[in-house]
């Protein structure tokens, strides 16, 4: 049971706190409500481009990084699709430099154009280091496109094309600011070795002053149901062949969504699942075989995804694959295969609790899908799958209507 | 109003008193140490075993790590099927690695599942049977993963640079081929079984909120079995640098970005040096405010991350500088880092820059003694490069009390152009 106590500021902004005594640290956690959905189809990339500037500088403050690396402190910073989350940690003496640091960034940034046209850079080599110097690095830019026609998913976080990140401007930057980070958009959640009442002395000094700002709207387009199964083939100097498929799912927060990602373990949780252990070793077709979602807030792709041996047809492998399905959902699973992976949840979750940081990231996401309580009682909603849930599902999920195939070959195969 | 323009008071971090908390020791009826940090909160332990079976005692290339892996792929009574599906069964995961010295067998669990899952690991370390087939299938998986490495400009500069420095009859500077995985017979691998783990030299760490019980648990299931009887003896491998300094290779004509690698050797933790250096090492590039990343990222935007740092080696070891750089601006980066070393030779550092890096590394010690694993993998580090707790606190009075003068000297001796080889690889 992880213990938390929650209140909100008159601007709005949510403040969660979680004590640990046995630590001697701190961690400051802000999760800001807008990640790449939330882009302008034709500026894409923009919420990530803009967490680098976040570090660039704050109207008070020249400089993030230093006054914390001073006060003993390290940060960092993640964008998805859904959120964008800043987390720092340091001693827990020195707490009050990172109340500072963070809502320096929230009241306004510096805005400057030497900072702009360095992240510029830098994002345009984090573009081309993780997803054009790679082989089948291109593969989500091209499956999203096809999973999604309508909803913003259908980009990546890191951008549809370099060229949006390259043509950004200052006052994309300013505009993006104003709407999103305000303090009714963000959550603080503040771990480790502090008191409840310190914190509320803290907030109320350093973010309590800052304006309240506008509430940012979400009308997202929603994604048609698919109703036909979708192929691309593509050709690449890449040295194996490989297939990914993906299916739509739920949303984060339906409680098929615990389902599913529950299926998502049976097939290829590790050596002993179904995926692995069939077309990896028994029927040799391919030299890895995964399947996974990624836990999107709207509703999300499972994929499956596999390099097939040298030799190996692809229609061979995909049938395999659906062979597999096939066989989930004429025959669900046992009860100790279910029980198994319902293990796996209990462990994950005990060991992701082992340190602040995580507490801390685990209890703002929570709190940003709408119940930070989630944390405690999550396992539950796992535990309530049954195998006739399992069996449903399956056939549900697994339709070639809602399926997006995507045949990646190998120009040297 | 609060005048945000001045930071708040801090305690400085050098003023922090780091313990380091001690293990509990115990030895097995066998003579196998196991050290124990017994913290945490939650029901939960990891262990490790320890073996002296890493590549540096290995008959042929990659025999050790596919011995180790193979640990998990059959014994005289059980598939390896049925091996997953027991650990995954009660949530646990058991993994296993192998470096260049040591090869481990590592758990994770729910501590209430322990007395089901040692009896396994038992069976893994002293009846492990390599059939064929599987085998054959993990040779083939690792081909094929080997044939995407081979076109990231990283994984192949990573490989070459290490041959450079230690030369490839070094266990640090092997290369990989498909033909050496081909080559791997069952054969090889019992004997590597045999001799390292079946008759090895083992050291179990075991860390979370330990069972009451856990020293019967471990002394039940391996006090028994015949390890630390025979002396192990590390192999003689000898240094062959290359003699070329300066290397430019195109790997994929396709390649829109550089990896850039810049090494020299470097002594071992035992030197006088060593913490000193790694002092040093933070400043030039082993932080995110380092002066590699301060002005080749955040100056140039050359990069997405630029980083230095000495490598984790025990026999040997090597100072490298790495990242991946825009193809046109490589040789630029090169240039900029070599810029960095002679002002760090030329310029004494001053008393703000250092005071910065004192804190963040003070810092980062205390949020790395988070928890019982963090605190046991400092000790696994201390005890397998064989040192003691002394090292842990010389090396916070080293954080704390190296100057600017002897951080020169250490620059003059050590960050000099001519002694790092250069690789750019494309």
């Amino acid at each position: 049971m992880i213990q938390y106590e929650k209140f909100t500021l008159a601007n709005g902004l949510r403040v969660l706190v979680h004590e640990d005594k046995s630590t001697p640290m701190a961690v400051i956690d802000v999760i800001y409500d807008v990640g790449a959905r939330d882009e302008n189809p034709n500026k894409t990339g923009f919420a990530h481009l803009f967490e680098h500037l976040m570090f660039g500088g704050s109207v008070n403050v020249p400089v993030y990084d230093e006054p914390l690396q001073i006060a003993g402190g390290e940060n960092n910073a993640y964008t998805s699709n859904d959120l964008t989350n800043y987390y720092c940690q340091l001693p827990a003496e020195n707490i009050e430099t990172a109340f500072w640091l963070e809502s320096d960034r929230m009241l306004s940034l510096a805005f400057s154009e030497k900072s702009l046209e360095v992240q510029r850079k830098v994002v345009s080599e984090e573009f081309k280091e993780h997803y054009i110097n790679k082989p089948y690095g291109d593969v989500w830019h091209k499956m999203r496109k096809l999973a999604y026609t309508k909803h913003p998913y259908k980009w990546m976080t890191i951008g549809e094309e370099l060229s949006h990140v390259e043509n950004a401007t200052l006052q994309d930057v300013k505009d993006f600011f104003l709407e999103h980070y305000t303090p009714s958009n963000a959550i603080l959640v503040v771990a480790g070795n502090v008191t409840i009442a310190e914190v509320k002395m803290l907030a109320e000094k350093w973010f309590a002053p800052i304006p309240a700002g506008n509430k940012y709207k979400r009308d997202l387009p929603q994604e048609p149901k698919q109703t036909e199964a979708r192929k691309l083939e593509v050709r690449a100097n890449v040295p194996l062949d490989a297939i990914y498929k993906c299916w739509h799912i739920y949303p984060r927060l339906d409680q098929r969504y615990y389902v599913v990602d529950l299926i998502t373990e049976i097939l290829s949780g590790g050596g002993s699942s179904r995926l692995f252990q069939s077309l990896v070793k028994e029927k040799k077709l391919f030299s890895n075989v995964e399947c996974y979602h990624v836990g999107s807030t709207d509703a999300g792709l499972l994929t499956i995804e596999g390099k097939l041996l040298k030799g190996v047809s692809m229609a061979d492998a995909d049938a395999a694959i659906n062979e597999e399905l096939k066989k989930l959902q004429a025959e669900g699973v046992s009860a100790k295969e279910l029980e198994k992976v319902k293990n796996k949840t209990e462990s994950t979750m005990a060991f992701n609790d082992m340190s602040i940081t995580e507490r801390a990231d685990s209890l703002a996401v929570y709190e940003l899908l709408g119940d930070a309580n989630l944390i405690n009682t999550e396992l539950g909603k796992y535990q309530a799958v049954t195998t006739t849930d399992i069996i449903t599902e399956s056939r549900i999920v697994f339709d070639e209507k809602n399926c997006s195939t995507l045949y990646y070959y190998s120009n040297n195969a | 109003m609060i005048n945000r323009t001045i930071a708040p008071e801090i305690k400085d971090a050098t003023e922090f008193n780091l313990q380091l908390k001690p293990y509990e020791k115990f030895t097995l009826d066998n003579g196998v140490e196991v050290y124990a940090i017994n913290a945490g909160a939650q029901d939960v332990l990891q262990l490790e075993m320890v073996f002296y079976a890493g590549n540096s005692y290995e008959s042929a290339n990659a025999v050790a790590a596919v011995t180790n892996h193979m640990l998990k792929n059959g014994t005289s009574t059980k598939t390896a099927f049925q091996i997953n599906e027991h650990f995954e069964y009660y949530g646990s995961h058991c993994n296993r690695n192998c470096s260049n010295e040591v090869a481990s067998l590592s758990l994770h669990t729910l501590n209430k599942h322990l007395n089901v899952l040692l009896p396994v690991m038992r069976e893994m370390i002293s009846d492990s049977v390599f059939p064929e087939d599987e085998l054959a299938t993990y040779k083939q998986i690792c081909k094929q993963k080997l044939s995407v490495s081979l076109q990231k400009c990283d994984f192949v500069a990573n490989r070459l640079i290490d041959a450079y420095v230690f030369g490839e009859a070094h266990p640090y500077g092997k290369v990989i081929t498909a033909a050496d995985y081909d080559a791997i017979t069952t054969d090889q691998l019992k004997q590597h079984f045999n001799k390292y783990y079946l008759n090895g030299k083992c050291i179990i760490f075991v860390a979370g909120l330990l069972p009451k019980d856990i020293f019967q648990q471990l002394n039940k299931n391996f006090g028994s079995l015949s390890l630390n009887k025979q002396q192990i003896i590390l192999p003689p491998h000898g240094i062959l640098p290359a003699k070329e300094k300066k290397y430019r290779i195109q790997n994929d004509a396709n390649g829109v970005q550089g990896a850039i690698r810049m090494a020299r050797p470097f002594p071992t933790r035992h030197h006088p040096d060593y913490m000193k250096t790694m002092v040093l090492n933070a400043l030039f590039g082993g932080f995110f405010g380092s002066r590699l990343m301060s002005n080749i990222r955040e100056e140039k935007g050359y990069t997405y991350g630029i980083h230095s740092y000495i490598q984790n080696h025990i026999q040997d070891s090597a100072w490298l500088i790495s990242t991946e750089a825009g193809k046109d601006v490589c040789e630029a980066t090169v240039e900029e880092v070599y810029k960095e070393m002679k002002l760090l030779r030329e310029e004494l550092i001053d008393e703000e820059e250092l005071s910065l890096v004192r804190n963040y590394l003070i810092g980062s010690i205390l949020g790395d003694l988070d928890g019982p694993f963090h605190i046991i993998g400092r000790w696994k580090n201390i005890i397998l490069n064989d040192l003691d707790e002394k090292y842990f606190y010389d090396s916070v009075t080293a954080i704390k009390t190296v100057s600017a003068e002897e951080l020169q000297a250490l620059s003059e001796k050590y960050l000099r152009a001519e002694d790092f080889y250069e690789l750019i690889v494309i």
